[in-house]
């Protein structure tokens, strides 16, 4: 069979994205575009415009990078879902508009499965457990029976949305976490924060209300080097009790939150305790991207799966576990 | 002190078997986590070990089977309990019949029932948390419970078993949560209504779900 390249868009948070991979694993060009709001939080209006007025030109660059043109590409794979309405919209309409053009097949693609399925290419592990953290899921997954299992999840906001808000609260520029890790080097007493495991969920939105209301009367260091300790160690708690249930041979860790060098510390020292092996997604490849959904697609594609594109609607809350993945039967 | 044989390894703690003044005893020990922050870690484990110290026994009262607590060493964080023979209850269910599977599910709910009842949540319900010793079912486990009557914290209880058994064993899991309410309401009665319009609310307010808010 000759060699199949396609297509994946990207487009479910701040980040616009296009990459293009090829039918062996390969990633010819991954172009991202990311909003970064003037103040506060992701405005998703505002997110949307930016990525409708940056998608001709990334996905112009991805296929120069990778020295195709569009009439090279088998298919084209879009991120419908889980993500913000307005900016699933935009690459929806953009992946089916190029799918309409060009004659080929759209392929529906979840964002989480992408976000596992570039940590299994990248990092050739087979079948890892697996800590999806960044801005909007924590997730602790494994595969088993045709879909990819939740063992664990936020119960409220996510790892990297705590971290984010609390460096926006001490004033941190954006990307806070890195920011807030450094402050967090020069901390030295720990202030107790509330510590939420429910069974194997987490629970985050409390510890990011308690830390934020201990700012005013305490050291910035202490406080950020509490609250990372806190807000790892019950992702690490989780982790380990997966780890220990499923009996899963390794730990991939993916996601935007993926690039900590922290929490890396934290999960590799779990593994070694478990004498399972530790893998981190690359950091090109740890926050959203293009390539990841090219990927995913890929695989879907070989599986026959793909959608009509009067039907392609975006899900916004679409579930890791409702997606059936025949790939890995 | 008797000689101690490692059983388990788990997640959090280390368990032992051994004699303990002449009874057949498991110890449990949580270990420490060297990759957390020192003073965190030894409040988990002190609070942790005490508090389920206090509701093994508060549940064996309600009527819950659960092993008897012989000793506490809060300071190395140790529980001496007597020992359960069986199996877990994870390794039971892929050869039970429907029926049993239904009656098993039901026996849970009605002993989640009385915890309920009698102020506590278990916090961590799982089928590697529950023991078969003959037709009797035991809880073990209560390191992440709570004293409470409070309607949220009896909806995570049953959202986090709900999301167990959908977890590690699909197959059976809607079957077995109809047979855990049906238990359930045996023992909470009116109550069961209000406890599942919050399991349902829980489960809408997670992470996409669809139908959700």
């Amino acid at each position: 069979m000759s060699k199949l390249y396609v297509m994946g868009i990207e487009s479910t948070a701040h980040t616009f994205g296009c990459g293009i991979v090829s039918s062996n694993g390969e990633i010819l060009s991954n172009l991202r575009s990311e909003y970064v709001p003037a103040a506060g939080g992701i405005h998703p209006r505002e997110a949307s415009q930016h990525h409708a007025s940056k998608a001709s030109a990334t996905i112009r660059q991805a296929l120069n990078d990778a020295g195709l043109g569009l009439d090279e590409i088998s298919a084209v794979a879009i991120s419908l879902g889980p993500g913000l309405g307005p900016c699933l919209r935009t690459g929806a309409t953009v992946a089916r508009a190029i799918a309409l053009m060009i004659k080929k097949p759209l392929i529906p693609v979840n964002h989480c499965v992408a976000h596992i399925e570039i940590g299994r290419l990248a990092t050739k592990e087979d079948d890892p457990l697996v800590a999806y953290v960044s801005g909007g899921n924590t997730i602790v997954s494994a595969y088993s029976d045709g879909r990819y299992r939740v063992f664990g999840e936020t119960l409220d906001i996510a790892l990297g949305n705590c971290l984010d808000v609390f460096a926006r609260s001490l004033g941190l520029s954006h990307p806070g976490v890195p920011k807030l890790e450094a402050l967090a080097e020069g901390g030295k007493s720990f202030i107790p924060l509330p510590y939420v495991v429910k069974g194997q969920d987490v629970s985050y939105s409390g510890l990011l209300t308690m830390a934020t209301r201990k700012i005013p009367e305490n050291d910035p260091r202490d406080l950020s080097m509490s609250l990372l300790e806190v807000a790892y160690g019950m992702l690490a708690e989780v982790v380990e009790r997966a780890l220990a249930h499923t009996e899963k041979p390794s730990l991939l860790l993916t996601g935007g939150v993926a690039r900590s060098h922290r929490l890396q510390r934290i999960l590799r020292a779990v593994c070694e305790e478990h004498s399972a092996r530790f893998h981190v997604v690359p950091p090109d490849l740890a926050g959203d991207n293009g390539a990841m959904i090219a990927w995913t697609g890929y695989l879907a594609l070989k599986e026959g799966v793909c959608v009509p594109v009067e039907s392609s609607y975006i899900r916004q809350r679409w579930r890791l576990d409702e997606v059936e993945v025949p790939w890995r039967r | 002190m008797e000689k101690m044989t490692l059983i388990k390894k788990g997640a959090e703690a280390e368990l032992y078997h051994m004699i303990w003044m002449g009874r057949e005893s498991v110890l449990k020990r949580r270990i420490k986590k060297l990759y957390r922050n020192p003073d965190l870690d030894l409040y988990i484990r002190t609070t942790r070990t005490s508090l389920e110290a206090k509701l093994l026994s508060e549940a064996r009262r309600l009527g819950v089977p659960t092993p008897i607590v012989y000793s506490l060493d809060l300071k190395n964080a140790e529980i001496i309990m007597s020992f359960i023979s069986g199996p877990p209850l994870k390794k039971v269910i892929p050869n039970m019949d429907r029926k049993s599977l239904f009656e098993t599910f039901s026996l849970i709910g009605s002993l989640v029932g009385k915890l309920h009842k009698g102020g506590i949540v278990h916090g961590d319900l799982t089928t590697s948390n529950m023991i078969l010793k003959e037709d009797l079912l035991f809880l073990i486990d209560f390191g992440l419970g709570d004293h409470t009557f409070d309607l949220e914290a009896r909806g995570v209880d049953i959202h986090l078993m709900r999301r167990a058994l959908e977890s590690s064993h699909h197959e059976i899991s809607k079957f077995a949560y109809d047979g855990f309410i049906s238990g359930y309401e045996g023992i909470m009665g009116e109550e069961t209504k209000d406890v599942l319009r919050r399991v349902n609310e829980i489960r809408r307010r997670g992470r996409y779900v669809e139908g959700g808010r």
